[in-house]
């Protein structure tokens, strides 16, 4: 396990889930498994926004093996985590950057307000920390202040910003600043793009306009098309994932926000549905907040077993 | 995805043939269809509990009538206490009533839509009311926060607060009060940095914040597309800084928007506003009657139609409507149709139009098509020659093919298209027949084919 993994996102997920656990523990303190507790169990992983469907799954495959059996609180919790780590597991994959590419091309997107800027912002920094060189490009030409926001991560991390006028074509923005990543022979080039809700097809087009527009200069780009979820969204997030998917051909997701309250079970919903990649989670607003997603802690910090 | 609600409803009551009150056994299975379609819908599980409480105590002994069935007496039931629950009939104007200059605080989760909001409420209150408003950012944590407002600020048409960096939220926030009295602003809206309900020491500034400048609104912005977590949020706020309204983002998602329930229901403070879209006039009263369809999965017909009469030239509307109620509407009417309703849509706004229509619009069930379907219709109607426009029936499977191809759609889109024109074309000539009169007597339901009626909307 990576050094101080989680310790921030821990420290969130033990107040969130706090709730929670005090609910399996009221639950399951000497008590049979039976139906009523399944029950109760299954409506504390929809509290957790894993989502009806979803749950009564995990919820059926823990009937299959624990039903009837006397179980302790952290019995049950364990094997939950298990059951649910089971799930997650292989969907907890890094993002590589490939050193060869120079540069790995990653468009980040997503619906509004998610933390698309801020990822990229905490991307570069790990980079630069990596000793890789990132540049970053403003692409959020409509959002008032978009570019100076990511200005101010390129200063805070010390990354290259390209940027162009207020509603300047972002496609263009983005061809051009592979022009010059590709001659400055930069590492990542990390590509911000306005926020935009998945069922408006002309927006969704502006982004399949920017893939088409990179892949004159390089065929392979985007190597990577990072989808940002907030960990506080329900059930929608998996029309995001379907749509995003569909028109940008979306390769792993970063979840947001696991610092708040918001337990993001959704994510076990959409592992299931789809089997993305799950590259990182953000614990928080400053450039450090980023943790890669490791199934079995996130798991654990979900049904809030220690 | 899922059916409806009134679709899983009628299956459950389909074996139900019994007449009289409804029972206890016979509503359980119907409660259970409910329950998942809130929670599908992301209402909060406490919520859920207390609503399927009430809708049972009114569900039980009440009269099923000849002319309805089980199924439709228990979606009324309902509907009615969903939009009970989300305030009633009417939306609830922000409150305005203290001596100038009136402060306005914004608060919610990052990302939230807090800063896009006050500018819209800025312009609405500078356009419509005729307002001096002063636009002030008290958001110190994300970069160019401040930045943001002032630009919003200018497109909005009004002033907004001078930046000066490094002083604190609750300075910015005197700041901006003293400049409202001193110069005579009417409204100053403050916009605050996004935090998190767990977050004490902010919760704590927050707190200082609305102490210093005593506001006449504190208004919760939450994205429509929030989940479960909706109870904490609602009452980690309520609870610090007594929430007087709240406005609900991104309703111009998909999402079903059960948030707006958990939230009403926890503050119990009602939700003022909408948001439908990034641009600054992208704001909306809030109707119950609208999210009520739409957390049951029946779709915002009444909002659709609302918006399709103000986009649609009336003159035009006029002119397809009696080329249908003649019976001679093609696909070439229909691509005229939905160039003039990609804006609005939705093809309920062109039945609207309709005379006898306009009183059942809440029953048009073929809403929620999204403009992404719109605009590949318009894209494989293009794609069509004259003859194919004007004779449909004489698509078949190489020509569909070519279609598609044309389009860049898939003949699956195209077979959809058509199915979609043919039933409009059944659905005019019942409307033909039928009359005003008869419309008015039978409902939309006389309209639909058969098999259709229970049909989900796309
Ligand atoms: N607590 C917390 N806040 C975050 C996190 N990630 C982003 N934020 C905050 O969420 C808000 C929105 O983040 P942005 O990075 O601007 O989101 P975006 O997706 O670029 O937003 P748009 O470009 O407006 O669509 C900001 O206030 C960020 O500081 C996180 O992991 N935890
Ligand atoms: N589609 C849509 N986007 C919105 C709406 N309200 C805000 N946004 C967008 O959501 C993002 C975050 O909004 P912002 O006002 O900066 O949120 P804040 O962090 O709470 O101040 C921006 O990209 C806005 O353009 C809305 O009603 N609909
Ligand atoms: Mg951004
Ligand atoms: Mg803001």
């Amino acid at each position: 396990m990576a050094l101080g993994f989680f310790s921030r996102l821990k420290e969130g997920l033990t107040r969130s889930t706090q709730k929670l656990t005090t609910g399996i523990t009221t639950v399951f303190t000497r008590r049979k498994l039976d139906d009523a507790a399944l029950e109760e169990l299954e409506e504390l992983l929809i509290a957790a926004d894993l989502g009806p469907a979803a749950a009564s799954h995990i919820i059926e495959e823990f009937r299959r093996s624990k039903f009837g059996k006397d179980v302790t609180d952290e019995e049950v919790k364990q094997s939950l985590a298990e059951e649910i780590a089971a799930i997650l597991a292989p969907v907890a994959q890094p993002l590589v950057i490939d050193r060869a590419l120079r540069p790995h091309v990653v468009l980040v997107v997503g619906v509004n307000g998610t933390g698309k800027t801020t990822t990229i912002g905490k991307l570069a920094l790990q980079y630069q920390q990596q000793g890789l060189r990132p540049i970053l490009v403003a692409g959020d030409t409509f959002r008032a202040a978009a570019v100076e926001q990511l200005q101010v991560w390129g200063s805070r991390t010390g990354a290259v910003v390209v940027s162009g006028p207020p509603n300047a074509d972002a496609a263009g923005l983005a061809y051009d600043a592979l022009t010059r990543a590709r001659n400055e022979g930069a590492d990542v080039l990390l590509i911000d793009t306005a926020g935009r809700l998945h069922n408006k097809a002309a927006l969704m087009e502006e982004l399949a306009k920017i893939i088409r527009v990179l892949q004159k200069q390089d065929p392979t780009a985007p190597h990577s098309v990072l989808l940002v979820l907030d960990a506080t969204t329900g059930q929608n997030a998996i029309e995001q994932v379907r749509v995003f998917s569909d028109l940008v051909a979306v390769t792993g997701l970063v979840v947001t926000k696991l610092d708040g309250s918001a337990r993001g079970g959704i994510v076990v919903a959409l592992a299931q549905a789809f089997g993305l990649p799950v590259h990182a989670v953000g614990v928080g607003e400053q450039a450090g907040d980023l943790r890669p997603f490791e199934a079995m802690d996130f798991a654990r910090g979900l049904v809030g077993a220690s | 995805m899922f059916d409806t609600l009134s679709g899983k409803l009628s299956g459950v009551f389909d074996r139900l043939r019994s007449r009289g009150a409804l029972n206890e056994a016979d509503i359980a299975d119907a409660l259970r269809e409910v329950r998942l379609a809130l929670l599908e819908a992301d209402v909060a599980l406490p919520v859920v509990r207390d609503f399927i409480n009430t809708v049972r105590e009114r569900s039980l002994g009440a009269e099923v009538l000849e002319s309805v069935s089980p199924g439709q007496l228990v979606i009324k039931i309902v509907n009615d206490v969903l939009i009970e629950a989300l305030g009633g009939a009417g939306a609830v104007p922000l409150n305005l009533n203290v001596a100038a200059p009136v402060p306005i605080l914004m608060v919610g989760l990052q990302g939230s839509g807090k800063t896009t909001t006050s500018g819209k409420i800025a312009l609405r209150l500078f356009k419509r009311d005729r307002k001096r408003v002063l636009l002030a950012s008290l958001d110190t944590q994300r970069p160019a926060a401040q930045l943001q407002l002032q630009q919003l600020a200018q497109q909005a048409g009004v002033a907004s607060l001078p930046i000066i960096a490094g002083q604190t939220p609750v300075e910015i926030a005197r700041r901006a009060m003293d400049t409202g009295r001193r110069e005579v602003f009417d409204v100053v809206i403050l916009d605050t940095a996004g935090r998190l309900s767990i977050d004490q020491a902010l919760m704590d500034e927050v707190r200082a914040i609305r102490e210093a400048t005593s506001p006449a609104e504190t208004l919760l912005v939450v994205d429509a597309m929030t989940g479960q977590d909706a109870v904490n949020t609602a009452r980690a706020f309520n609870e610090a800084v007594g929430v007087t309204g709240i406005v609900m983002t991104r309703m111009d998602g998909d999402a079903r928007g059960g948030a707006a329930l958990s939230m009403r229901q926890i503050t119990g403070a009602p939700i003022k506003l909408t948001g439908s879209g990034e641009k600054l006039d992208a704001l909306e009263e809030f109707h119950p009657e609208r999210v009520a369809g739409r957390i049951l999965g029946m779709g915002d017909i009444v909002g659709l139609v609302e918006r399709a009469s103000e986009t649609v030239d009336q003159d035009e509307a006029e002119k397809l409507a009696r080329k249908m109620a003649r019976g001679t509407f093609d696909l070439d009417d229909y691509a005229k149709q939905l160039k003039q309703i990609t804006k609005m849509g939705s093809l309920s706004g062109i039945l609207g139009m309709l005379p006898g229509i306009g009183k059942m619009k809440a029953q048009i069930e073929d809403a929620n098509l999204d403009q992404g379907i719109l605009k590949r219709q318009a894209a494989i109607i293009s794609s069509m020659t004259m003859k194919e426009r004007r004779t449909p029936d004489v698509i078949k499977a190489s020509r569909k093919k070519r279609i598609a191809a044309g389009s860049g759609t898939s003949v699956q889109e195209v077979n959809r298209l058509l199915k979609q024109f043919d039933d409009m074309s059944t659905m005019m000539k019942r409307m033909t027949k039928l009359g005003q009169k008869g419309l008015m007597r039978q409902g939309m339901g006389a309209l639909m084919p058969k098999q259709q009626q229970n049909r989900r909307p796309y």
